[in-house]
């Protein structure tokens, strides 16, 4: 599952493929014709839409194919970057970017490619945006209230509209779509000439438009993995198919006592839960998180007996029941919740004088479990925990 | 050498969808998207570095981003990813015969004028990417295709006040020929 970056790809080869992508995106930007300062301005004065064509249509290409690799659980959208938002320093440098835009007409990435055919006016802006960073830089004491203020955080375009992530793509197609043929017209007013209808063309153009959206709605109207995954395990359950083998507590913690290498002790709960509390020994995979692909590969194995438990039973036997979705593992689900063993074994209450001698055999039993339990975690310390994935986004953007 | 002429460029939706997919390739492949003006920051700050490094050990500004960028400010992915531009443009340049060395301008708007310009609006543009935290391609672009709600809203602010002060600086780009 993408991002590959850190996990897959690391290090020094993720610097080679900034080069390779760089190369790309310089290509296509040249290729665009965005190298030419006065294509670039065209955008400004109506004789030239390229820029706005080609920006839209990047884009659009770009935010549809990340709604369908998201939807095949192919790209993890939580941890990709998302430029966070300062509300005044982004809207203040966005006006002094446009301002620089009409004066020098490049930004900064085109100047790059201009420079880099030949072109001295793109030679002229790289440097003066070198400049204007060191005027930053030195000044920064002067803007840096304006700088840091109204931080919303990485807030997303269609949480603020208060829309799903589909419909708000579907709507950035057709208003680019319509800027398309809008600004086709200004175009050829302004450059005096007449604008054509032609029928295969309105009918080609449309083909065009309307692949990315059904490809939305198609995003849209099928169920992900997840959520088909989660209707089977709740037929199975409506169908009371659910009878995961359940183990007794007192089992468990005699066999942990013992070997508790042969066991994979599943705490399926949350990672502020499982830090509280857990059973020695036992690894936290939240149970949300448990189809995920790195995750089976800790659960799908036949060296380890799976024991899951969770804050009730249901959660320790859907656990089971998701484990048993994917594949062939020997799995039980706990017959105490969290808490529940956490009382049975460590906060051990004294016990009744009149107990009888059963009853203080396993209530020895328990105590000298929870000692035990309390050595072992300790000795094996971390020694069978999953590295904890850490939760950030990648970073990125300009700095 | 033989002169060739230029070819023509590329039809704008197709230069533009495979531009998106490189930027989708990105996304997928680094988590992040594309960018331009950090790496510029990276050799304004590298050269601070060199030529006033007492200035530069003594500028809070300077210290910080030492600290957070503690292999030095040209390691970073967008240095690389820069390089890559011009590598880039400059191939794609040499298979369009588009590489001459030439200052484009506005018609009858002076050499100095047009440098002055350049270098002006590089300075603004600079300035302001730093304020706004990101550029056309890192902000506006990479914003848009994650859906940021600031990469739009830098993305309408570099093109409405470009927009709104177009008209005031017709002369450098459109002055009639006659």
């Amino acid at each position: 599952m993408g991002p590959l970056v850190p996990d897959i790809i690391s290090g020094e080869l993720n610097y080679i493929i900034a080069l390779i992508i760089g190369i790309g995106f310089g290509f296509a930007l040249e290729q665009a014709g965005f190298a030419s300062t006065k294509k670039l301005v065209g955008l400004f004065y109506g004789y030239d839409f390229t820029v706005l064509r080609v920006f839209f249509t990047a884009g659009i290409t770009a935010m549809v194919g990340i709604v369908v690799l998201s939807h095949f659980n192919m790209l993890d959208v939580s941890v990709i970057y998302v430029n966070p938002t300062f509300l005044w320093s982004t809207l203040i440098g966005g006006g002094i970017m446009g301002f620089g835009f009409i004066i020098g007409g490049f930004c900064p990435g085109t100047s790059a490619c201009a420079a880099a055919t030949g072109r001295v006016d793109g030679m002229a802006f790289l440097l003066g945006s070198v400049i204007g960073i060191f005027a930053f830089a030195e000044g920064y004491p002067l803007f840096k209230d304006i700088y840091l203020a109204e931080n919303w955080g990485a807030v997303l375009m269609y949480e603020q509209l208060g829309l799903s992530r589909e419909v708000f793509g579907i709507i950035m197609i057709l208003v680019a779509a319509g800027a398309f043929v809008m600004t086709t017209v200004i175009e050829n007013n302004i450059n005096h000439k007449e604008t054509k209808w032609f029928k295969p063309t309105i009918i080609k153009n449309s083909i065009l438009v309307a692949t990315p959206i059904l490809l939305v709605l198609m995003v849209m109207i099928t169920p992900t993995k997840t959520e088909v995954m989660n209707t089977r395990i709740d037929e199975k359950i409506a169908a009371g198919e659910c009878n995961p083998k359940m183990m007794h507590a007192d089992k468990l913690a005699y066999e942990l006592m013992n070997q508790y290498y042969k066991y994979n002790v599943i705490d399926v709960r949350s990672a502020e839960e499982y830090k509280a509390f857990h059973i020695p020994t036992a690894i936290n995979i939240p149970l949300e998180e448990l189809h995920n692909k790195e995750n089976l590969g800790i659960v799908l194995q036949n060296i380890k007996t799976n024991v899951f438990y969770g804050a009730d039973i249901n959660q320790s036997q859907r656990a089971c029941m998701v484990s048993k979705y994917f594949g062939k593992s020997d799995n039980f689900a706990l017959d105490l919740t969290a808490t529940q063993f956490n009382q049975q074994y460590f906060l051990l209450a004294d016990i009744d004088e009149n107990a009888s001698k059963t009853e203080a055999e396993l209530y020895n039993f328990r105590k000298d479990a929870g000692i035990k339990l309390k050595e072992i975690e300790e000795t094996v310390g971390n020694l069978d925990k999953p590295v904890i994935k850490k939760a950030g986004r990648v970073k990125g953007g300009c700095s | 050498m033989l002169k060739e002429t230029p070819k023509k460029y590329m039809n704008p939706y197709l230069a533009g969808f495979f531009l998106g997919f490189v930027l989708l390739v990105t996304i997928y492949v680094t988590g992040r998207g594309l960018g331009a003006s950090g790496a510029f920051k990276s050799v304004a700050i590298q050269t601070v570095e060199s030529v006033a490094p007492t200035h530069a050990a003594n500028t809070q500004y300077y210290v910080d981003y030492k600290e957070s960028h503690p292999e030095g400010p040209l390691k970073s992915w967008l240095v690389f990813e820069v390089l890559g531009v011009f590598i880039g443009a400059f191939l794609s340049g040499v298979a369009s015969n588009r590489i001459a060395l030439k200052l484009e301008k506005g018609h009858g708007v002076r050499n100095s004028t047009r440098i002055i310009g350049a270098i002006a609006g590089g300075a603004l543009f600079g300035f302001g990417s730093q304020l706004g935290r990101g550029c056309t391609s890192g902000s506006a672009l990479s914003g848009m295709a994650v859906m940021s709600f600031g990469g739009i809203i830098t993305m309408l602010a570099i093109f409405g006040m470009a927009y709104m002060v177009a008209y005031f600086f017709r002369n450098l780009w459109i002055k009639k020929e006659q």
